[in-house]
């Protein structure tokens, strides 16, 4: 029965990522337009927007095969299953037991899959977007396994319930030197991944300055919304593990009714939190340009080069 | 400390935004777009005198962002095309190809008056013809050029929010 | 009873040998199928013999008769099965690839010296881990390389390049010999010609002796392994080589050199010290690295291969230098660990390289180029090819879920392990591998993105490409073989387990700490699981969920020409194309790439200020030839026209040297 349960648990768990994204990506539109004094749409705006793109067809160029078109299902399937498995609610089952190793692999394995799209259609955007999408996505690789590092060189292992249990257990761990610096070089990563500002900005018209918008011209109709929801889950889902890695109070470690639920409010208090603070932000900083966001990630990697140091001789 | 700086603005400024403008209720609302429209501008050879409106139009003090309005990047995302200036010649073959990219349900919005008539560029050389000649026009708004208002009631009539 | 191994062994060598007399005496129409049909059933048995081995029958025997002075030992035990198997599979996935490569017309690979070599060449590589004696083992070590550089030779008519290649090649092949030959003839002189009689001998041997014989075979084997900086071999004659010669090359033959490493490291030398073990994960970093940033930067789509191999056998080494030093510093478990996932990765290497390679050749057969600039628009002509192509890219570039992913989680796991941090080498070292594992593989994601992107998909950017068919179904038949062989050490690694077990105790190292739960790949000790199997439904559920929801409740899709901004169709040069997708990361990687650009601006005769034409070039030189090799040529060729001065063709001074080597002959017989 608690088998069940279990898998009932994590289905429950992608189904609450997948309502939740559109309205994180709501909330940082409606924070960032009010900080520049505008007034902001409807935090449901990006549902919306969903909603009718759901019902538009989608257009394939005449000189794409399958990799375009199967793109935008690959790229939600990945968020799907991370956002199934990786410990937000709960960190008990399956929605509990993916390895940190295996989430960063599975995200970037969606990413690839919309590179290749973007090289599929043949346009000299297309073609750009992939190069520099697939630049970052290589420098970033290794401030992410060396934060793995720094995080599981506290709790002996890569699992993520298992270090989000051993946070929850030690509340204090989370303002040593070691668990800043990962926090640190964590969040540089994410704004990386997931094309916010200083690493791309998801807003621009210009084709010359894009990055991750540059591979979607093409798309339309349900594809682009595919496309647009999973890069909010992706959002969300680094969101989630950068609270919970760090901050897992809240967590339902029993399967009860009444501590999932109240493990899911903590968490969508938290993630809209982190994205509020994300917005605004991104208010205060410009777009680097291309060939000065290596520097940017390699600072990121020094920090979590100290976070691993640090949790060697501090912890 | 810039940033200090930066923050003591946003806080001194406050709302930029004016009030909302009503909706314009001569423009049917769009079927099928159910409170968000993705705008995709076209210039066909005008004098920029509407671009600089409809710029104004999504600034801060209009915002038009804030009825479900947004601009965006390739005429495959977007439902409604807004076309500015006398279609010229050069420019007739392109706007026909970018109605022609956009996915349906789509509508084109003639902004200003050279894109009702050709407006004072009326039979010169370079003028293939009004866009009502190149694509099928829904929606017109007159003037030379347009307040920003107008555009955004009209924007905001066609979302319906 | 006969042996099972001894019986799969015979069968293998005497298909090859029929094999290699097939390919000499029969008619071009039927010598690459009979040829080809026999490498497969040699294969098969080499593989049923490695398995038989993994399975506990170890077996050997001595032919004392069958070589003058020493005579031929064979002993096959874990370690020989492991590499059995691996070089087993391979031969059968490339025999049946020949069938349809090597064509009906008896040239190039099709022809008698190709179709007689080859059989050799496998069946020397079947006999490298069975040999059980210095002599043996450099007798069939010598065989492989000289039957391998015959096959690289094979298209020399055709290609200028291929010629250079094979001097490359020669010449290293037998610079490594040779180092060997001195650390295994020293070794042998203290120890005894038989490797039973040197196991029982080297722990009485002196650590400087060991530590000797260890650097010169690590020399040796690192460079037939094609670790940087022994590797300048490696790119030229895989992308020179037929594609099946380089799929045998790439897969099986370069990890005999790390079956050479392990088995004088661990087994022979008996363990070692810490350092040896220091300088092969050093290897390993730096091959790791530098290979695929060449390889990001290739646009010929067999020297992408050859140094992604480079790179491959670079994370191999890390593993095993790892395993090493945990073992010498007392980590017992986290070092057979590290080994499992060395092993594990040369098996999944094996397998997705051979797919890589075939498909290589194909593409060449079908379109004449191995350009990335000049290739694309093959998914619509070569559907079958790309989409095992593509398999083989996602295995490569160690994404889940392919078995590339498996191998890497592996050994992250084993450097990330909370036992293996003793000491602060270990301290220091761990983190700064898993950086670099993490760096290799993120800019090897981008590395085989380039080459399906660029090589396979949207238009095709010349005529060439345009041309393309597809290929004949035994070459299909071959690469879906190693697909096949690739999926499932993706979906079931564990499989694999008891088998490193075994190999684990040949080398008299403890066993793995991992479960044998066929779903999970599960490391006991620690909560570490990684189900593979659940992955790879989950993933396939979901697209297919999605994609046939999209077909039946949404609107159907529509074919329109790509958005090219209004103005005129795109044509196949408005393509991004190899050179400038690598371009970002070249810029980020100049200081070691250090391109060689060459700007020729030709002014109009009437006047200085007018430009007729500009012509630019940019070259990536492989910096590390260009600094070591080059003046190490040079230095040689000046030492040989020195020597030129002992030759002058005078009878008078030959006879001097006659006389004066007679004199010191003599004299040095009455002193002693």
């Amino acid at each position: 029965m608690t088998e069940l349960m279990a898998w009932l648990i994590a289905a429950a768990q992608a189904l609450l990522l997948a309502l939740l994204a559109p309205v994180v990506m709501g909330v940082t539109k409606t924070v960032r337009a009010r900080l520049e004094g505008r007034a902001s749409g409807r935090v449901g705006q990006p549902w919306r927007d969903l909603r009718k793109l759901l019902r538009k067809p989608p257009t394939s160029p005449t000189d794409s095969g399958i990799f375009f078109t199967a793109a935008p299902p690959m790229l939600m399937a990945t968020s799907l299953i991370v956002a199934a498995t990786a410990p937000f609610i709960t960190t008990v089952g399956v929605a509990g037991s993916a390895d940190l190793i295996v989430v960063v692999g599975v995200l970037l394995l969606g990413t690839v899959a919309l590179t290749l799209a973007g090289l599929d259609t043949g346009t000299a955007f297309g073609g750009m977007g992939s190069s520099r999408e697939m630049t970052i996505a290589a420098l970033v690789e290794p401030t992410l396994l060396l934060s793995v590092f720094a995080l599981s060189a506290r709790v002996g292992s890569t699992n993520l319930g298992a270090i989000v249990n051993a946070g929850n257990a030690d509340p204090e761990a989370v303002f040593t030197p070691a668990s800043l610096l990962a926090f640190a070089a964590l969040a540089i990563a994410t704004l990386a991944e997931t094309a916010r500002i200083p690493v791309d900005n998801p807003s621009t018209h210009l084709e010359l300055t894009m990055v991750h918008e540059a591979m979607i011209l093409e798309y339309s109709g349900r594809d682009l919304a595919l496309i647009e929801w999973a890069s909010a889950m992706r959002l969300t889902i680094l969101l989630g593990l950068l609270a919970n890695l760090f901050a897992p109070w809240g967590i339902a470690t029993t399967i009860s009714l009444a501590w999932v639920v109240a493990g899911a409010g903590f968490f969508i208090v938290k993630v809209l939190g982190l994205a509020a603070v994300l917005a605004a932000g991104e208010v205060f900083v410009a777009k680097l340009r291309l060939f000065r966001v290596p520097e940017l990630l390699a600072g990121s990697f020094a920090l979590a080069l100290l976070a691993v140091l640090a949790s060697y001789v501090l912890a | 400390m810039a940033r200090v700086g930066l923050f003591g603005k946003i806080l001194k400024t406050g709302r930029v935004a004016e009030p909302a403008v009503p909706a314009d209720e001569t423009v049917p609302k769009a079927a099928g777009l159910g409170g968000s429209v993705q705008v995709r501008h076209v210039d066909a050879g005008s004098c920029n005198g509407c671009e600089i409106e409809i710029g104004q139009a999504f600034s801060p003090v209009y915002d038009a962002e804030r009825h479900g309005v947004r601009l965006v990047a390739s005429p495959r995302h977007a439902d409604v095309l807004t076309v500015t200036g006398p279609v010229t010649v050069n420019m007739a073959g392109p706007l026909r190809k970018t109605f022609d990219a956009m996915p349906e349900p789509r509508l084109v919005v003639a902004v200003g008056d050279c894109a009702r008539n050709c407006g004072v560029f009326a039979g010169g050389h370079g003028v293939h013809g009004s866009v009502a000649e190149v694509v099928p026009v829904d929606v017109h708004i007159p003037g030379c050029p347009p307040e920003p208002a107008q555009i955004v009631a009209t924007l905001r009539g066609l979302s319906g929010r | 009873m006969t042996d099972p191994t001894a019986t799969a062994l015979v069968t293998a060598l005497v298909s090859a040998a029929s094999g290699a007399t097939a390919g000499l005496s029969l008619p071009a129409s039927w010598r690459a199928r009979v040829v080809g049909t026999l490498l497969f059933l040699s294969g098969v048995a080499g593989l049923l013999a490695g398995l038989a081995a993994l399975s506990g029958h170890d077996w050997q025997t001595d032919l004392p008769d069958l070589l003058p002075l020493a005579g031929i030992k064979l002993a096959v035990d874990g370690l020989s099965g492991w590499f059995l198997l691996l070089i087993g599979a391979v031969t059968a996935t490339v025999g049946v690839y020949t069938i349809g490569y090597a064509g009906r017309d008896g040239h190039g690979p099709g022809s008698r010296t190709a179709m007689f070599t080859l059989p050799l060449f496998t069946a020397s590589m079947l006999l490298v881990p069975a040999a059980a004696s210095v002599p043996t083992f450099l007798l069939c070590w010598e065989l492989m390389a000289v039957t391998s550089l015959l096959l690289v030779m094979t298209e020399h008519r055709r290609h200028e390049q291929v010629r250079p290649a094979s001097v490359w090649y020669a010449a290293m092949t037998q610079a490594g010999f040779v180092t060997v030959l001195i650390g295994l003839v020293w070794l042998a002189s203290i120890a005894g010609l038989d490797f039973t009689a040197i196991r029982t001998t080297t722990p009485g041997v002196s650590p400087a002796v060991k530590g000797g014989v260890f650097l010169l075979c690590l020399f040796g084997f690192a460079s037939k392994a094609g670790a940087v900086p022994l590797h300048p071999w490696l790119p030229r004659a895989h992308a020179e080589a037929p594609s099946h010669v380089s799929a045998l090359m790439s897969a099986a033959m370069v990890k005999l050199g790390v079956y050479g490493l392990l088995r004088v490291g661990f087994d022979l030398l008996g363990g070692g010290t810490g350092w040896w073990w220091l300088t092969v994960a050093a290897l390993g970093a730096l091959s790791a690295l530098y290979g695929i940033v060449q390889a990001v930067v290739a646009t010929d789509l067999k020297r992408l291969l050859a140094f992604s191999t480079s790179e491959n056998i670079g994370l191999v080494l890390l593993g095993v230098g790892f395993a090493g030093m945990f073992a010498s510093s007392g980590q017992p478990a986290v070092a057979a660990l590290a080994l499992a996932a060395a092993l594990l990765h040369t098996i999944n290497h094996a397998g997705f390289k051979t797919l890589l390679f075939l498909g290589a050749g194909s593409v060449v057969n079908a379109t004449g180029t191995r350009d990335l600039d000049q290739l694309g628009g093959l998914s619509k002509r070569m559907a079958a090819t790309t989409a095992l192509f593509a398999a083989g890219a996602l295995a490569a570039a160690a994404l889940p879920p392919g078995n590339g992913f498996v191998s890497e989680w592996l050994l992250l796991q084993s450097l990330l392990h909370p036992g293996g941090h003793t000491g602060t080498v270990l301290a220091l070292g761990a983190p700064v591998a898993v950086a670099i594992i993490a760096l290799t593989a993120g800019v090897g994601v981008a590395t085989y993105v380039k080459a399906v992107g660029t090589g396979f998909l949207a238009r095709p950017r010349s005529s060439a490409a345009a041309g393309a068919h597809e290929s004949p179904l035994s070459m299909i038949a071959a690469m879906a073989m190693a697909a096949l062989a690739c999926a499932a050490l993706a979906i079931v690694p564990a499989l694999s387990v008891p088998a490193i077990t075994q190999v684990a105790a040949s080398l008299r190292l403890q066993a793995p700490p991992m479960g044998t739960n066929l779903v999970s790949l599960h490391l006991t000790g620690i909560t570490a699981t990684f189900w593979p199997l659940w992955l790879t439904v989950g993933l396939v559920v979901a697209v297919g969920a999605l994609a046939v929801a999209g077909r039946t409740v949404g609107k159907a899709r529509r074919r329109a020409i790509a958005w090219d901004c209004g103005d005129g169709p795109l044509t196949a040069r408005m393509e991004y194309t190899a050179t400038s997708y690598a371009e970002p990361l070249q810029r980020i990687f100049d200081d070691t790439l250090a391109p060689e650009r060459d700007l020729d601006v030709t002014h109009e005769e009437e006047s200085a200020y007018h430009i007729d034409a500009i012509r630019y070039r940019q070259r990536i030189p492989d910096r590390i030839e260009n600094r070591l090799y080059r003046p190490l040529i040079v230095a040689i060729a000046r030492l040989g026209e020195a020597a030129r001065r002992l030759a002058p063709g005078v009878m008078h001074r030959y006879l001097a040297y006659m006389l004066t080597a007679l004199i010191v002959v003599l004299v040095a017989g009455v002193i002693r």
